[in-house]
């Protein structure tokens, strides 16, 4: 890392309680240009916690939220709604799977594609010539995004028919659809098996560096997360315990303590 | 064996016990006599019987179906199957399309009477449908847009002489504007308390117009609407009559068309989406407020133009058209045919319409069996009497062509 | 002032049925998140139980309290028994399954058990006896409070504290708030999650039950309808105080039973329900946990 990158996300202290519980205490955190940079720590560490303020779902108690999209000015998230934050470039996955269940694979992403196009509701009745034009490009650049994470085949099924490891990989592929340029995954390897878990691997390895998305991922496994990311962030207890490359958070005394009895996963 | 014997008669048993005040006595307070009726007790015994076995080979029958849905078997029946086939669907179209056209030519006024009500309740599933089936916001009150419809063109025919051609647009706008500042304070509820405070809306408005006698003329209604005029002719009954009908196949077309056409749209989609998963919709960067401002008031659009339909067609209004019986019909309509389904809904109005007018002894007995009927409906089939259709998607210039599903 | 005053116990009275209604709404939304539209049929049911027992008693010739007592108690067993029945046919299948079905269930519960009874019954309004008998009072008080609203008070009160302690110091209370704080939680200690289930309708059938006989005794009539539009005006005063929390139902009652009484005292008596209304949609939008609610943290 000789040149200095472009900051995407600069995280200033947050702060999120929950009436006298202290979930995340002031953590500081960031994500360059082109980085797969990683949340990890204990169950209850309030990774969480930290994603769903940064995406809007809580409003933090304390700290900033900025994200500095290339060439646009600096936008403060603290206190967006979860939808303006997507719009403005951010997406995210969920822990536990939360796709549409009664919708086609396809349809998933297409939903992603919502705030990058316009059709309203006259316009939909009438369906011009630019509407139908509009569609036809959701569907063909969701289409592409399904044969990127390799669900195509999948595309007409149900997405509660898919199996567990594609689903998450749908999951994926749905917040891309939003056209991020930060793209944050919570546990995605979770449930999967060593198989699934390497092509996840590779998938997210893709999306880095074809798409030029960065990603910010919280993950328990620590294979995963050793392989593929740079920097590592360490959480225990809602507060920031470490932070550095692979090789520095492994031999962190703090960070073997914190992961000491608990089972690393490894 | 004889488990399942043995659990049934103490069903029975306990049914017989649980009825036994409401169904077998009768206490006529004027005369000072009790009535026992003994012949009940039997019926409710032999009934609760009867349909334990029913229950349990439903419960059965369920656990098979996602047996085999989960080994990635084939669980859609064979007309489900039937009407995903397009060409298929094409045809029967055009079959109904021309038996609906020649039905009053065929059957007489009366025939059609009973058809325009059924048809007025298609349009109203359909609005409804838009509300609670793709977006997932469960309204209690529709019945007031209906009413708004109604009024509107009432008082405008009333007050300003105007006509119906005119008024079918302003009802469905005046009941699309009261749809938005309804909607306004409840964007933020969630789904059982939106349906507490619909239902408390469609109570309001029946209050209201039965109170306010300078504005509605209280309990007492309006009579003497006019009926549609037809090229500035006026019409005997009989034609009359055959031209609303007329007027109704055609509302029809058009709802179906736009519900469509709405329903596989980025509109349509992010209600979907909204119904499913507020959360995650919300995160895909949909806007909750506008998306579901929009489907609550065009569900409320439609039930306003219907409304002005249905005043001109009855020329004579009274709140007691609207009650929350009407908002229950209109929904079980929607829930019996299949949230979401457009042809579901269709039948379902047929179906729950035209059934109690045929069959009179049944009448008695709708309501209860409407309400039975969407108990078990949610218990055993969900997705209603037709289910969902999904959609296919082509995709053009790429390699995996031949894949559709 | 004497107007006022008996506005005040009017309004007391009546709010203090709602709140034995706004009982069984508030615990079950408390354990399972459900409204349990077809509550205000229980209480329906309750009361037209009362009604033929009643009825019955009074033509095989007993009379005075021991009708009120007797039909009271077979009401309450009838109404327990119901709400057992309706938990386990209507809403047991549905644990699960999307938000919108059991509620839709619901729904179509509280139509059938309507129907049911116009069908079993009458369509028209009954006459309830008058079983409280009127007691006399110091002349100053007997018209501002007659015997009836006494009675409701005071079996309010009783069964309040009853509740209280049931919710308090029992092992089945205990096991209620347990479940109500996290289910799967309680499961894994050892709680018979579905029998507590059952406890809670059982519970709140009861309450209603006491609530339709106070009530139909005191206004003197009943039909198939009633249960409707008390259930959804107990559901406001649930809201009011904040559901899901059992002080909370009753504040709510007494809040919702004075501003009626009150608004149509001194404002108009046609407009009652719109104020019902009015105020349960102010509530929702400006407090949705309502009075003593704490508002619920989604998990994501």
């Amino acid at each position: 890392m000789a040149e200095k990158k472009h900051k995407l996300l600069e995280v200033k202290g947050l702060t999120m309680d929950f009436g006298g519980l202290r979930a995340v205490d002031s953590v500081t955190l960031e994500v360059h240009e082109g980085e797969i940079a990683a949340l990890i720590g204990p169950n209850g560490a309030g990774k969480t916690t930290f994603f769903n303020c940064v995406t809007g779902i809580y409003k933090p108690t304390k700290g900033d939220i900025l994200l500095h999209p290339k060439g646009l000015e600096t936008r403060r998230l603290n206190g967006l709604k979860p939808n303006k934050v997507t719009e403005m470039g951010l997406a995210r996955t969920f822990q536990n799977i939360r796709l549409f269940p009664d919708m086609t694979v396809l349809e998933n992403v297409m939903i992603g594609r919502h705030c990058r196009t316009k059709a309203g509701i006259f316009r939909a009745i009438i369906r011009d010539k630019m509407v139908r034009d509009e569609e036809q490009q959701i569907i063909e650049s969701s289409y592409q995004l399904l044969e990127k994470v390799g669900l195509a085949r999948f595309a007409n099924e149900f997405s509660r028919n898919l199996p567990y490891g594609a689903q998450r990989r749908l999951e994926i592929a749905r917040a891309m659809a939003t056209d991020p340029f930060l793209l944050l995954l919570d546990e995605p390897a979770a449930g999967m098996n060593p198989y699934e878990t390497s092509e996840l691997d590779q998938l997210i390895c893709k999306i880095s560096s074809e798409d030029k998305i960065a990603i910010l991922l919280i993950e328990h496994d620590m294979k995963l997360v050793m392989n593929i990311s740079n920097p590592i962030y360490v959480m225990e207890y809602g507060k920031k315990i470490a932070e550095g490359s692979p090789r520095e958070i492994k031999d962190n005394p703090k960070v073997i303590e914190a992961y000491l009895g608990e089972e690393t996963d490894a | 064996m004889l488990q399942n014997l043995k659990q049934s008669l103490l069903i029975s048993l306990w049914f017989v016990f649980l009825t036994f005040p409401l169904m077998v006595v009768r206490v006529n307070t004027m005369d000072q006599v009790v009535i026992w009726r003994w012949m009940n007790m039997l019926w409710v015994a032999i009934a609760s019987f009867v349909l334990s076995y029913g229950w349990r080979y439903m419960f059965a029958r369920q656990k098979v179906r996602k047996k085999v849905a989960d080994e990635g078997g084939e669980t859609r029946s064979k007309l489900q199957l039937l009407l995903e086939d397009m060409s298929f669907r094409y045809k029967a179209m055009g079959v109904i399309l021309v038996a609906a056209l020649i039905f009053p030519q065929v059957f007489d006024t009366y025939q059609s009477t009973i058809m325009i009500s059924a048809l007025i309740y298609v349009v109203l599933g359909l609005g409804l449908n838009i509300s609670v089936g793709l977006a997932g916001l469960l309204d209690l009150g529709y019945v007031a847009f209906f009413g708004v419809g109604a009024y509107s063109y009432a008082l405008l025919n009333h007050h300003f002489d105007l006509g119906f051609w005119i008024s079918l647009p302003i009802g469905g706008i005046i009941g699309c504007l009261f749809g938005i500042v309804l909607g306004f304070p409840i964007l933020r509820l969630r789904g059982d308390y939106l349906a507490i405070v619909t239902l408390g809306f469609g109570m309001i408005f029946k209050v209201v117009m039965e109170n306010w006698d300078s504005l509605s003329f209280g309990p007492s209604g309006i009579a003497n609407i006019d009926k549609p005029s037809f090229f500035g002719m006026d019409l005997n009954l009989a034609d009359s009559t055959v031209y609303i009908y007329y007027i109704m196949i055609a509302m029809v077309i058009f709802t179906i068309l736009v519900t469509n056409r709405l329903k596989n749209s980025r509109v349509g989609r992010a209600w979907i989406a909204m119904r499913e998963d507020e959360t995650a919709c919300v995160a895909m960067g949909i806007d909750i407020a506008r998306t579901k401002l929009s489907a609550y008031a065009l569900g409320a659009f439609w039930a306003g133009m219907v409304g002005v339909l249905f005043a001109s067609k009855t020329t004579f209004i009274n709140p007691a058209s609207f009650t929350f019986m009407e908002s229950a019909i209109i929904l079980s309509i929607v829930v019996l045919g299949g949230m979401g389904s457009i042809l579901g809904v269709i039948i379902g109005a047929f179906f729950l319409i035209l059934l109690p007018e045929y069959m009179r002894a049944f009448s008695e007995y709708r309501m209860m069996t409407f309400g039975a009927a969407m108990v078990l409906m949610m218990i055993f089939r969900p997705q209603g009497i037709i289910s969902n259709l999904r959609q296919t998607y082509q995709y053009k210039g790429l390699k995996d062509k031949t894949n559709n599903g | 002032m004497e107007y006022f005053l008996q506005l005040f116990f009017s309004g007391l009275t009546r709010g203090s049925i709602y709140a034995l209604i706004a009982l069984g709404y508030t615990m079950v939304y408390g354990i399972i998140q459900l409204i349990n539209f077809a509550h205000g049929e229980i209480y329906m049911i309750g009361a037209f139980v009362a009604l033929i027992v009643a009825g019955v008693c009074t033509i095989y010739g007993l009379s005075g309290v021991s009708i009120l007592i007797l039909a009271g108690v077979i009401a309450v067993i009838y109404a327990c028994a119901y709400g057992y029945t309706l938990e386990k046919v209507a809403y047991r299948p549905l644990r699960g399954a999307p938000r919108l079905a059991p509620l839709i269930s619901a729904i179509g519960m509280s139509i059938f058990l309507q129907n049911y009874v116009l069908l079993a019954q009458t369509s028209d309004f009954l006459p309830f006896p008058r079983l409280i008998p009127d007691f006399a009072f110091m002349e100053p008080v007997a018209h501002i409070i007659g015997s009836p609203e006494l009675v409701i008070l005071v079996t309010t009160v009783v069964t309040m504290i009853l509740l209280t302690l049931l919710i308090k110091k029992t092992r089945v209370g205990k096991a209620m708030r347990a479940t109500q704080q996290d289910m799967n939680m309680a499961r894994l200690v050892g709680v018979n999650v579905d029998r507590i289930i059952s406890m809670t309708f059982i519970i709140g059938s009861g309450l209603a039950a006491i609530g339709g006989v106070l009530v139909a005794s005191y206004i003197g009539q009943v039909n198939f309808y009633i249960g409707f539009l008390a259930g959804v005006k107990a559901f406001t005063a649930a809201v009011l105080g904040g559901i899901g929390s059992i002080p909370g139902a009753v504040i709510g009652g007494l809040v919702l039973g004075w501003a009626e009484s009150f608004a149509a005292g001194y404002i108009s008596s046609a407009y009652e329900d719109v104020f019902t209304f009015g105020l349960l949609v102010l509530i929702l939008t400006l407090r949705p946990a309502g009075i003593l609610g704490k508002a619920r943290k989604q998990k994501v």
